[in-house]
């Protein structure tokens, strides 16, 4: 019985059908939904998202950041910015990683948000820069 | 009676301006048809989103922590108006009706003591505003020679407001545009984004609604500090989209009607041409037969 995977952008649905298993990359580490997965709500992380049909990986896909919805039946993705792993630029990944690791040098050390903020954005640019080297 | 020189030159000219108008409304169906596809496409993620908040607030909601958005600063004073409007005009009262819309709304509240800040939205809000309310302008964004309106642009000014918000400049949001309905009609909408409106169902059903059983990683509070931000994005974003949809849509029947009186103003200058032409040949005609008579 597959489950039922949704990816969606604030721009567009980026991919809504069926599928065996999907891993997303949650903040706190990566999570394989399958079919009857407990009820969650994480955040993700800068990462790659798989999309299994059987044991062959169907859809390779880069996220910048996101929420995602797992209930039994579903699997939502609220993706900030989603690309085909093929497509993911080195070039944009390399300015975002120097831009973030610009802002965390610039970041107020007693701003623990705001320090925060600009790691996450540093970790999601080398996610970036990685997924462009595997494609 | 206009000699005819005169007439046909008129006829000329309104002839022409229908052309053009002819073609801006052509261009505004084709603009509106993206636009509206835009509309749709984005509509999926804010609806998961609405979902995921609900889920969510409800548990956070009555503790004290809760983030100030999405329950407020706790005070009432300082109102932040966004306002919505296009970067051109010849839409018919699209613009116009923001900028009453938005200077009622501010009289209102100043009447009642509060303090107005304004954001404007599009060339045409801004200019419209300026000339009585310049002194509240906080601040301005205008998307002038852009082809289509990104989530990026949303985010900006999502993340403003957020940071005035941090900053204590601000105590309530409000975002007003022209929600569209169809393409004669768009509603000026007043959406209160700060505090978040909450859906009137929750409330009513506490702690046995399905987010009982959600799990959640990172806790509630961490997730919930994230997904507000972008659902503030994601509102604006909708509003932008809405708002583009809307204009393209007032264009387009403004246009029609001017295309329309320029036929009818058209059909009259042709008539009374004729006329003045026909008198001048009977006019004519008279002076030569009296002459042969005369003979």
């Amino acid at each position: 019985m597959p489950i039922d995977l949704e990816i969606v952008s604030p721009e567009r649905l980026l991919l809504s059908r069926p599928v065996d298993l999907v891993v997303i990359p949650a903040s706190e580490g990566d999570i394989g939904v399958l079919p009857q997965h407990g009820p969650m709500i994480v955040t993700l992380r800068g990462g790659t998202i798989r999309v299994y049909d059987g044991r062959t990986v169907t859809d390779e896909l880069f996220v910048a950041g996101g929420f995602a919805e797992i209930t039994p039946e579903r699997c939502t993705v609220l993706a900030n910015e989603v690309v085909p792993l093929a497509e993911v630029s080195r070039t944009e990944a390399e300015r975002r990683l120097a831009a973030a690791e610009a802002a965390f040098a610039a970041a107020d050390k007693a701003d623990l948000p705001a320090q925060e903020a600009a790691l996450e954005a540093q970790q999601s640019a080398r996610a970036m820069q990685q997924a462009a080297g595997a494609a | 009676m206009p000699n005819l020189k005169d007439l046909r030159g008129r006829i000329t000219s309104v002839k022409s301006t229908q052309k053009i108008t002819s073609a801006m409304k052509m261009v505004a169906a084709s603009k509106l048809r993206r636009a509206q596809t835009a509309a749709e496409a984005a509509r999926p993620y804010a609806e998961r989103m609405e979902c995921m908040l609900r889920a969510l607030a409800a548990s956070v909601r009555n503790s004290p922590t809760a983030p100030p958005m999405l329950i407020g600063t706790g005070r009432d004073q300082t109102h932040l108006l966004i306002a919505v409007t296009a970067d051109r005009g010849l839409a018919g009262a699209f613009n116009a009706s923001i900028g009453r819309a938005t200077r009622n709304l501010a009289r209102r509240l100043e009447s009642e003591g509060k303090t107005v800040k304004l954001m404007t939205v599009g060339r045409k809000g801004r200019d419209y505003l300026r000339r009585e309310m310049a002194s509240r302008i906080v601040g301005e964004v205008s998307y002038a020679g852009r082809k289509s309106i990104a989530f990026a642009d949303a985010d900006d000014i999502g993340r403003q407001v957020a940071e005035m918000l941090t900053r204590g400049e601000v105590d309530v949001v409000t975002i007003v545009y022209n929600r569209f309905q169809s393409v004669i009609s768009q509603v000026v909408t007043e959406q209160q984004l700060i505090p978040l409106p909450l859906p009137a169902n929750e409330n009513e059903e506490p702690s046995a609604g399905p987010r009982a059983l959600y799990e959640f990683e990172p806790d509630e509070e961490t997730i919930l500090a994230r997904l507000l931000p972008q659902n503030l994005s994601v509102q604006i974003y909708r509003a932008l989209l809405e708002s583009a949809a809307g204009e393209h849509g007032a264009r387009m029947t403004a246009m029609d009607n001017a295309t329309r009186n320029a036929g009818d103003m058209i059909k009259r200058l042709t008539l009374n041409y004729n006329r003045a032409r026909q008198a001048n040949i009977t006019k004519e005609l008279i002076e030569i037969i009296s002459g042969a008579e005369a003979v």
